[in-house]
């Protein structure tokens, strides 16, 4: 048996047997887990959103949350509703990339530094009690330091009052950049305002805001030792409550004809 | 074969990361959390223990020539499934642990115990082996990161300890111990902890420092 161990023939046989038995393992794990997984995927950008808002409460399930929310596609440009794209398969990091459904951002444009906007994006619409509008869930993304921070900005049903803000996703230095997912920094978003007459004033300060100022309303305190991270998130929620971002969608939805 | 000896000899007396200075990189990069380095312990002791459990099983029939690739794969199936099996069923923790998962795959403990135990030994022992190696990375692992949780964030598990300044209590966490590089000064002193108390893991010094040029040549 020694003797031909090292042969050819042996070699061969041992790693195609290898092969095949490794990847029948490997597959039947990715296919058995892959429903669990997906439940936990769409759960976890569920409870993003909510917690975006401000409406997520741990103790009850995600999905029952989450049925006071209407997902909509909205064409950026135009800001109005699109119905012939299925919300649930629509995937807006693949549509950035695609040519035929994306455009390339001029440089003075792209303050949020992401090169590529799709045409259209999914926007969360939350209704109260009575059925009526009571907020309004739209996605974000920019760069910040070292990576592109994705998240959620929610807004009142005025499309002008910030009701909250998180990201989901990001690589900043942790206890620096790392603190935009601070609750207590985060709980300053509420309540400010994005425009002032017509035109997107909300910023992240340098330093804190000082309360007496005329434009306290449309300022966030930046976080220390992250001045490039505040920086960004700053342009970022520019950029998407601008011209280029949702800023058609916000007026028509506070018109009432998105 | 001694079980216990097999099992717990590689906890302090033969430990991977403290006396063979293995599987550093991800001792750098998960700790800064008890619960995800535990995840990632439990993920690598398992890992060890069963890849080292099938490459003995199979150790007659690997040729020589392409042992390490053999190695690799069962070793990179098996983290694969580990990696599918915590988005199932810890989404949270994966995705903190991100690409940790896979890197187990790189992670020298897993082929130092395969190359240097499994291929020489029978399968229950190889096991224990493996259990063992993935126990001491595990103590390494769970020390740092008690230390730079409870310092860092002033929190065990997530549970508050110490009440951060910026939350409105007493304490002023030191930002460096978040960050991947403080994780090398507590491995360092663990090291040395260790060695102050087991004084045969103490290397012989390779070679001594001695004076460039002689005093009275130099005067």
């Amino acid at each position: 048996m020694s003797s031909n161990k090292e042969g050819l023939s042996r070699v061969l046989t041992v790693a195609f047997a290898l092969c095949i038995v490794c990847s029948v393992v490997v597959s039947a794990a990715a296919v058995i887990l892959k429903p669990a997984q997906e439940v936990n995927k769409t759960r976890d950008l569920k409870r993003n959103i909510l917690m975006a808002a401000g409406l997520y409460d741990a103790s009850l399930s995600v999905e029952e949350q989450f049925e006071r929310v209407t997902t909509r596609v909205v064409d950026i440009d135009s800001g109005t509703y699109v119905d012939d794209i299925d919300p649930d398969s629509f995937d807006s990091r693949a549509a950035a990339k695609d040519p035929t459904r994306s455009r390339t951002l001029e440089a003075d444009e792209d303050i949020a530094k992401i090169i590529r906007r799709s045409d259209h994006a999914l926007v969360y619409l939350v209704n109260d009690e009575s059925g009526s509008l009571d907020k309004v869930i739209l996605p974000i993304h920019g760069y910040g330091l070292w990576s592109t921070l994705y998240g959620f900005v929610a807004l009142e049903a005025d499309g002008n009052t910030i009701a909250g803000l998180g990201f989901y996703e990001h690589g900043e230095t942790p206890g620096l950049g790392g603190e935009v997912d601070n609750p207590r920094w985060k709980s300053l978003w509420e309540g400010k305002r994005a425009y002032r007459d017509g035109d997107v004033a909300i910023s992240v300060a340098k330093g804190a805001v000082n309360p007496q100022s005329a434009a306290a309303d449309w300022q966030v305190d930046g976080l220390s030792g992250a001045t490039l991270t505040s920086r960004g998130v700053s342009n970022l929620v520019q950029f998407w409550l601008g011209a280029d971002g949702f800023q058609p969608f916000l007026t028509n939805l506070r018109r009432g004809d998105a | 074969m001694d079980i216990r000896e097999t099992l717990f000899r590689p906890v302090f007396r033969d430990n991977p990361i403290a006396l063979q200075i293995l599987g550093i990189c991800s001792a750098l990069a998960v700790t800064s959390s008890m619960q995800v380095s535990l995840v990632m312990a439990i993920a690598l002791t398992l890992v060890t223990a069963f890849s080292s459990f099938f490459i003995s099983s199979i150790r007659h029939y690997i040729p020589s020539s392409i042992r390490i690739i053999v190695q690799m794969t069962i070793i990179a199936s098996l983290v694969i499934v580990v990696d599918q099996i915590l988005k199932a069923v810890a989404y949270e923790i994966s995705k903190q642990l991100s690409v940790f998962v896979g890197l187990i795959i790189t992670n020298c403990i897993v082929m130092g115990r395969a190359e240097a135990y499994a291929m020489k030994n029978p399968p229950i022992p190889s096991f224990l082996d493996g259990l063992g190696n993935g126990l001491g990375y595990s103590f390494v692992l769970m020390t740092v990161a008690f230390v730079r949780e409870l310092f860092g964030s002033g929190k065990l598990f997530g549970v508050e300890i110490l009440p951060l300044v910026t939350e409105g209590g007493w304490y002023m966490p030191n930002g460096l111990l978040l960050l991947p590089p403080s994780a090398f000064f507590l491995i360092g002193l663990l090291i040395w902890a260790i060695r102050s108390w087991q004084k045969d893991q103490v290397e012989q010094p390779e070679f001594r420092i001695t004076q460039h040029t002689p005093v009275e040549e130099s005067a």
